[in-house]
């Protein structure tokens, strides 16, 4: 394993017990957590590849807890990682060996429901799918859906800029939070956005949506809520070869349609998925897709004929309508378990989550076969057909010396691939400390240098959550200076005040 | 006469940035100039973007458009309309509404103020639709924010903070935006007669139901006909539209009569709001961002003042001639959680008045310091927003 965290600071590290007794005056009780093997359940996320014990771990329950820690924090030089439920498969939430742990579990309440301005008011450790729980007796729901919805906060969906198998149509998470009650690191409170659709002055709010826990730890967020469609049918269609399925993808938007969901599994992703759930998912094929569509019953009819004509014109060889809810969900239950159905293959797998533009993606399906060869290692596909974002599963044994090692580096260069094609490192899993050494790939050092500037806006001392997103940590003043070219000077008659 | 300075390369922006940055000047950064009159007069050096235009990349299938930042908004939406495309967040052309002639808006200065129509309501602003950018900031360096996929969470979304800066972070030269396809059919129903707290309900059911609707407005009696006009747009497929209708003509029976509107009033009655045709004689023109359920009592408190408006976003904003006190104004819509811009104002007026809602100070310090991260030397502080380039 190559990755490097920030050298953890000695002076705070025997300091420790002075560190754990000022937290304890700020929060009582069992909200501080310092014996070792109750720190252990914090010590990864869902990158698991990647442990560390924190200096400690701390639970505040109230806002004037979090600025009372972090101003503490902050005044003493100590660092802090926050983290929702954990669900990071980017290592967002990973600990440092001389930081204090943030955990937002306890900020569990949903505060207000309004129905009229569609707005739920939530703190950031209510569960994804607890927001829609909320309101879908009043025929609601809150449209980001991570797979992991059942578990992951929307303090986290905020951090991760969360995603789901429905963003094309809905969005993702910054296109439906309307505002934030947010601690900056000196313990100062702001509040970003708010009840109306646009910000009054600078659009702050858009900046820490996605930001990974680097600018603030979010207190309270205001979402949309939106009314659950009528209906929703699917279709199951299977394509000979990857060509077909993806020039079908293009027909079905050129044609004007956007699907609710538009998934695409390649052939091993098929296999693994069909063996652990038996659906039905026909094997003979080397690419199926998974086509929703939601809305009033008539559009729906009229929708799934539209895709399955495209479909059949561009050489499905099948090609199945849900024809009831539970059908639908059959066809997904394959898709959800994707991930758990690679258990199967081999001991361990590892889920990439590069996009590149969508009439790429035959050639970025063969050239990763090519790597698969050089590296090894099997890999299955699963693919958010409808913008692009490809998840790629390598296959590994940890237990077998040197895989973990060849399964990263076949990750890099998947991901260097889809840099290169024209696509980014991460749809919807954020950088972390996964790809954070890969970030020089898609940013020169003058985009990295103008968005660590940001860093420096919200916290100049680099306390919160070092070590995240960006692969080398200059300080704010050494960035802060301005390096103005000596150039020849086309406009010398500029005026000057 | 103000000084235009006309870069037509990236090397002529850094060294005109950097230039300036070196001498203490400023620069303003220029599109079509649609929007100059928003904001205090102010005497920088005008930077023109118009020679960053023309469209760099458009593959419909992708719902991906790159172009040049001076790029005529109004050629952008020919071009896409031609695919059967759209921006989805409706942009208005802002010329008519500062009282000046239509078709210079740029798509630079669309995003840079933020600019979104009807549509918002329910397809998201510009920010929702600007994936990706390159600039030149106020160090006068080149840099890349977002991408020019759909799908991205690499790094800050520095376009976010873009969107709606105002020009006062750097220069945009090249945007990436997410295209949609158009809707193939349109439909707009209206119902006649409604007081303000009755459209704002009405407007309200229909957004919670499952019509899906695109866009929601209210006329006042007088302003489009001689009653007050609620207006609910459709959009869609054929068979989704006529059982969308017929959805909402059964859930608002009780509110009114529900009638459709024929083509060429509702594309009248759009037109009017997106340019507000019926406030164009207004001297002073205010834009108030609201909840909707709190739009009720910011024209209550500036109603009997003489106030006349209009409401889209199914209330969320309200377009609002007054020549009162603009104390009044922000006061009311700080009160309902919102926040209040001067859009249009003599030149008095502007010198004093903010055009953007004064924040809670911690929000503007920060602001401030975000400004200064992108544009240390104070380039793109004109003095248009009265705010000063350190807030704190």
């Amino acid at each position: 394993m190559s990755l490097k965290m920030p050298p953890p600071d000695e002076a705070v590290l025997v300091r420790r017990k002075a560190v754990i007794a000022a937290l304890r005056q700020i929060v009582p009780g069992e909200g501080v957590v310092e014996d070792a093997d109750a720190l252990r359940v914090y010590e990864s996320d869902a990158l698991t590849a990647y442990r560390q014990r924190p200096l400690a771990a701390v639970l505040p329950e109230t806002t004037e807890q979090v600025c009372a820690i972090l101003r503490w924090c902050h005044e003493q030089g100590v660092k802090v990682v926050p983290r929702g439920s954990g669900t990071s498969l980017s290592g967002g939430a990973l600990p440092l060996a001389d930081a204090v742990l943030m955990g937002m579990a306890r900020f569990n309440r949903i505060l207000e429901i309004d129905y009229v301005d569609r707005i739920a008011v939530v703190q950031p450790g209510v569960a994804n799918l607890a927001v829609t729980r909320a309101v879908e007796a009043r025929g609601f729901y809150y449209a980001p859906d991570p797979s992991s919805q059942i578990a992951c906060s929307i303090g986290g969906n905020v951090a991760e800029n969360s995603g789901g198998v429905h963003c094309l149509k809905y969005g993702l998470t910054t296109n439906n939070v309307l505002g934030v009650e947010m601690v900056m690191m000196d313990g100062q409170v702001v509040r970003l956005g708010g009840r109306s659709l646009d910000p009054a002055g600078q659009d702050l709010l858009g900046l820490v949506v996605g930001s990974e826990g680097l600018l603030g730890v979010v207190t309270e967020v205001t979402v949309r809520i939106l009314p659950k469609p009528q209906s929703a049918k699917a279709a199951l269609i299977g394509f000979p070869t990857v060509e077909s399925a993806a020039e079908c993808v293009a027909e079905v938007i050129g044609a004007g349609i956007i699907p609710a969901g538009m998934e695409m599994m390649d052939r091993p992703a098929i296999h693994a998925a069909e063996a652990f759930v038996n659906v039905g998912y026909p094997l003979d094929v080397d690419a199926l897709l998974i086509v929703e569509l939601d809305g009033p019953e008539a559009e729906c009819n009229h929708l799934v004929d539209e895709v399955e004509k495209i479909a059949l014109a561009n050489g499905a060889v099948s090609c199945r309508v849900s024809q009831s809810e539970a059908e639908r969900l059959a066809f997904w239950a394959g898709r959800k378990a994707a991930f758990p159905a690679m258990g199967r293959l081999a001991p361990d797998f590892y889920c990439m989550d590069g996009t590149i533009p969508r009439r790429r993606l035959p050639e970025v399906l063969r050239r990763m076969k090519a790597l698969s060869l050089e590296h090894g290692l099997e890999v299955a596909n699963v693919f958010h057909a409808g913008d692009g974002n490809l998840h790629p599963l390598i296959l590994y044994d940890v237990n077998q010396e040197g895989q973990l090692d060849r399964a990263e580096a076949f990750g890099a260069d998947i991901l260097r691939l889809c840099v290169e094609v024209g696509g980014v490192l991460t749809g919807e899993h954020g950088v972390g400390v996964e790809k954070r050494d890969l970030m020089p790939v898609m940013f020169s050092e003058a985009d990295l240098a103008h968005q660590q500037r940001v860093k420096c806006a919200f916290d100049p001392q680099l306390l919160l959550n070092p070590g995240k997103v960006f692969p080398v940590l200059h300080r704010c003043a050494e960035l802060g200076r301005m390096h103005i070219h000596a150039g020849r000077l086309p406009f010398p008659d500029l005026p000057r005040f | 006469m103000s000084t235009v300075l006309s870069p037509s390369t990236i090397d002529e922006l850094r060294d005109a940035i950097a230039d300036a940055a070196r001498g203490e000047a400023r620069l303003e950064i220029r599109g079509g100039g649609s929007k100059a009159d928003i904001g205090a007069p102010r005497h920088a050096t005008l930077l023109d973007m118009s020679g960053f235009a023309g469209v760099i990349d458009y593959d419909p299938p992708e719902l991906v458009l790159t172009v040049g930042a001076g790029t005529p908004l109004a050629d952008i939406q020919a071009l896409v309309a031609g695919h059967d495309q759209m921006l989805a967040f409706e942009p208005v052309d802002h010329g008519s509404l500062q009282g000046g002639a239509t078709g210079a808006s740029t798509i630079g200065g669309v995003i840079g103020a933020a600019v979104a129509g009807s549509r918002r309501l329910s397809r998201g602003s510009a920010r929702d639709h600007f994936l990706g950018f390159k600039a030149v900031s106020g160090r006068g360096e080149a840099f890349v924010g977002g991408a020019k996929v759909v799908k991205n969470v690499t790094g800050y979304d520095l376009p976010k903070i873009f969107c709606g800066s105002w020009g006062r972070l750097g220069a945009l030269t090249e945007v990436t935006l997410k295209v949609l396809p158009s809707p193939r059919e349109q439909l707009t129903l209206a119902i006649a007669g409604l007081d303000t707290d009755q459209a704002i309900a009405a407007m309200a059911r229909a957004m919670g139901s499952q019509a899906d609707v695109a866009a929601a407005a209210h006329f006042p009696a007088g302003e489009f006909e001689l009653d007050s006009v609620t207006l609910l747009r459709l959009e869609g497929f054929g068979p989704s539209v006529a059982a969308r209708r017929a959805m909402l003509e059964t859930l608002l029976t009780d509110a009114g009569s529900v009638r459709v509107l024929g083509r060429e009033d509702a594309a009248r009655a759009w037109t009017d709001l997106s340019n507000l045709r019926p406030l164009s004689g207004a001297p002073v023109l205010w834009r108030i961002n609201t909840a909707p359920s709190r739009a009720g009592a910011i024209l209550a408190g500036l109603e009997p003042l003489g106030a006349r408006w209009l409401m889209d976003w199914a209330g969320g904003l309200i377009w609002m001639a007054f020549e009162g006190e603009p104390s009044v104004v922000r006061a009311l819509a700080e009160a309902a959680g919102g926040h209040a811009a001067l859009v249009r104002a003599p030149e008095a007026l502007r010198r004093i008045t903010p055009a953007l809602q004064p924040q809670a100070p911690a929000v503007m310090a920060l602001e401030a310091r975000v400004r200064r991260a992108f544009d240390p030397a104070s380039v793109f502080e004109t003095g248009r927003f009265l705010d000063g380039p350190h807030a704190d």
